[in-house]
């Protein structure tokens, strides 16, 4: 027992009370999710800190926390989008899509009522002047400014006999448009229980809605009376024939988005080609970084060769740069009309070449950009493992005669080829994924012609997956996500694929 | 390793010297092509890779000089570049830090104590670390304005937001220091809880001050990590003022 443990439930007490209060604050607020969430987390941390049963957790708790909130809850959230029809149309829940409905009007044209500002100390006074030129109406000192834009307000208006006006003389067309975003904010109620707002830079006038709530929840049109009933299978209000009206709202359409991406011959006619080009492009990259990353590091092995860490630090350096900045670098040097790179071929075979235009070189600029990229990596990795063969085998191949391509195939690669696996799993994977590479240089581009979402030929399924979601053609979250969550499944697979061999290397070693 | 060689040794070592030296020109190119052409006045990419004449311009309006050109005229520099270096600095180094801390103590746990499901909860970081960042963006981005509408210097366009959304990688970093951990014997904080330390107190005074090279390595890759990250920035970040510079180069026209 030390000394502060008399303090300890006093504490954890007040941890509590406060933490109740947070949550139900929250819970006032109208979300109850969140709340839920901030009891769960806030409970847990309380109790893994004050039991004494738990001392583990209390060192684990962070990384878990954190690898729970913003690594695997964006994951369960992504999977449930999947099913549902979230996306630019249908972007609220039916409660607030009706009440945006609910919010239109129409404003009432010949029941509009000139108005003029008059200042009035700091404040200015509003008056509505009829058409006839008869009684009209004054409100109020008003504050106008930004302030009284915030708190939409109701401004109970006076009548006012023709003769008696304000003295001051009305502010100018330019001043009142300087209150304009004032003006839209007020409700004028006026004494025979009209109710008129801002209808244009000189009137205000009687606003109609546009919808009728029902209260069995579907709406009425006022125009034509037709009603339109809130459908829960494609998440749109309908009439009875069938039309709907914007915006529609979130709901679950179930499998609906993957046998899109399956069956829809417009999806699955892009999606399988950049599918195949997203294999092509990581094993590609691989094979490549592979083939010269390992043959340097074989090279630069060699005892006869001298300047080796010279040559080392040198082939290092595309790994110590940035991707960002070297990318960057990249787009310009491959620039069609300005870049060295065509400026070289030019010089020596008179060619320029359409990098970003031409799609098989645009998918060849990939290639090129990445080996460069990620060569380094397996040249270090490589250099690692052969440094623990044993030099007795290539004494031995030596005696034997054996010339280095015969040590090469017959002795390095087989003893370096099972360690080496889970790692180009892993450059597999992560090139499977990279999203920085393919938006930073190419965005996808040159684009399919001939396809109703945009889809680019040199997209991967990341970067298609972004565009769906964040392009203004197609901001179709719900699809993205069921898009996403097939990625996350390929990608588990390869990883739980990369464990077992790592631990079957295990085993062996041991 | 004393082999005899044959007579095509020489000849051998001169060709591979060759092939390597091609190899570094060609590697090396596109970096002293970036130094070049910063060096070079006007905005021309073409030219001779050893500039004829050399023009600080470029590098004053990058550091945030103004400069006179040579008709006269002063060019103000359009983009804050080192306000973005900055922020890139400052949001890496306090992630860095704080993914140093939250990993090494997750890492204490896994090497050292006996708890249920140890290898599941550590196996399902790992694949749940795979999970591509880029596509659980919408995801990232309504919970930061979610959080935001209730904390607002954690929410959207704020960095402190940027911050705790890193702190999520730590999967690999948890596995690098564990491996680390095991090497070291757990006979010594042994001995110091026999002398009486808590445990806290044994990893604090004894574990972690044996294991400072490794905690120096995880914060170098937690920093380089953060400091070229794009896509989360993108998303969280938009005002000029408050980029990071990898998402800032972006918006410079190529």
């Amino acid at each position: 027992m030390n000394t502060t443990s008399w303090a300890k439930w006093p504490i954890v007490a007040a941890l509590v009370l406060a933490l109740l209060w947070l949550v139900f604050g929250v819970y006032a607020a109208g979300q109850p999710l969140w709340a839920v969430a901030g009891l769960t987390f806030g409970g847990l941390a309380l109790y893994v800190y004050a039991s004494a049963r738990t001392l583990a957790w209390r060192y684990l708790f962070p990384g878990v926390a954190g690898m729970l909130v913003f690594v695997a809850f964006p994951l369960l959230y992504t999977m449930q989008i999947g099913f549902t029809n979230y996306s630019a149309s249908n972007l609220l829940g039916v409660e607030r899509a009706r009440a945006y409905l609910l919010d239109q009007a129409i404003a009432d044209e010949d029941q509009a009522l000139t108005f003029t500002l008059h200042a009035e100390g700091a404040a200015l006074r509003l008056v509505l002047t009829p058409p006839d030129g008869g009684a009209g109406f004054i409100s109020p000192p008003l504050p106008l400014g930004p302030a009284v834009a915030k708190g939409a307000s109701l401004i109970r208006m006076q009548a006012v006999p023709a003769d008696k006006r304000v003295q001051a003389a009305p502010l100018s067309l330019r001043e009142v448009l300087n209150h304009r975003e004032a003006l839209m904010e007020l409700k004028l109620d006026l004494p025979d229980g009209r109710r008129l707002s801002y209808a244009g830079v000189r009137e205000f006038g009687t606003i109609e809605p546009l919808w009728l709530a029902n209260p069995d929840g579907s709406l009425t049109q006022q125009a034509t009376g037709s009603t339109y009933r809130p459908n829960q299978e494609t998440g749109f209000f309908e009439n009875p024939q069938g039309e709907r009206i914007q915006p529609g709202f979130k709901v679950g359409v179930g499998w609906a988005n993957y046998s899109r991406m399956l069956f829809d011959a417009d999806v699955r006619g892009p999606f399988v080609s950049i599918f195949v080009w997203t294999v092509v492009f990581a094993g590609l990259t691989v094979l490549f970084s592979t083939a010269l990353g390992m043959t340097l590091a074989v090279v630069l092995n060699w005892e006869a060769l001298r300047f080796r860490t010279l040559y080392r630090t040198l082939l290092f350096l595309p790994y110590a740069v940035p991707g960002f900045i070297s990318i960057l670098v990249f787009k310009g040097l491959f620039n069609q009309n300005f870049g060295e790179i065509n400026a070289i071929l030019n010089a020596v075979f008179g060619i320029r070449p359409a990098w970003f235009a031409d799609p098989t070189l645009a998918k060849a600029m990939l290639l090129i950009v990445n080996t460069w990229l990620g060569y380094p990596y397996i040249m270090v990795l490589c250099t690692g493992l052969i440094k623990a063969i044993p030099a007795d085998l290539y004494e031995a191949s030596a005696i034997a005669g054996a010339k280095p391509l015969t040590n090469f195939f017959k002795i390095t690669v087989p003893l370096i080829a099972r360690p080496l696996t889970p790692l180009l799993i892993s450059a597999f994977a992560f090139n499977f994924n990279n999203f920085v590479l393919i938006s930073l240089l190419t965005d996808g581009r040159p684009d399919y012609l001939n396809t109703k979402l945009p889809a680019g030929t040199t997209d991967i399924l990341v970067s298609y997956t972004y565009r769906i979601a964040f392009t203004d053609a197609g901001t179709n979250f719900g699809l993205a996500a069921a898009i996403s969550t097939l990625i996350f499944f390929m990608v588990a697979l390869m990883s739980m694929a990369n464990l077992k061999l790592a631990k079957i290397n295990e085993e062996k070693r041991a | 390793m004393a082999i005899v060689t044959g007579k095509s040794q020489r000849w051998r070592i001169v060709a591979t010297h060759a092939g390597l030296c091609l190899l570094v020109a060609v590697t090396l190119f596109p970096l002293l092509a970036v130094i070049s052409i910063s060096l070079r006045p006007g905005n021309f990419s073409t030219g001779s890779l050893i500039p004829s004449e050399i023009s600080l311009e470029h590098w004053k309006l990058a550091l945030g000089f103004s400069y006179s050109a040579a008709d006269g005229t002063l060019v103000t520099p359009p983009f804050p570049v080192l306000l973005w270096l900055w922020n890139s600095i400052k949001i890496a180094s306090v992630s860095a830090l704080l993914i140093v801390a939250i990993s090494t103590t997750a890492a204490y746990a896994f090497a050292r104590m006996k708890f249920a499901h140890k290898n599941t909860i550590l196996n399902s970081m790992l694949l749940l670390q795979m999970f591509p960042v880029a596509v659980a963006l919408v995801a990232i981005f309504a919970i930061f304005e979610g959080l935001g509408s209730y904390i607002p210097w954690l929410g959207i366009e704020t960095h402190a937001g940027l911050i705790i959304a890193y702190l999520g990688g730590v999967a690999m970093h948890i596995w690098t220091i564990k491996g680390y951990f095991e090497t070291i014997p757990t006979e010594i904080e042994e001995c110091a809880k026999v002398d009486g330390a808590t445990h806290w107190q044994a990893f604090q005074y004894v574990l972690l001050p044996m294991s400072v090279p490794i905690l120096m390595v995880v914060f170098v890759l937690a920093f380089i990590g953060t400091i070229i990250e794009y896509p989360v920035a993108s998303v969280l970040l938009r005002e000029e003022p408050n980029l990071t510079l990898a998402v800032g180069l972006q918006v410079l026209p190529v």
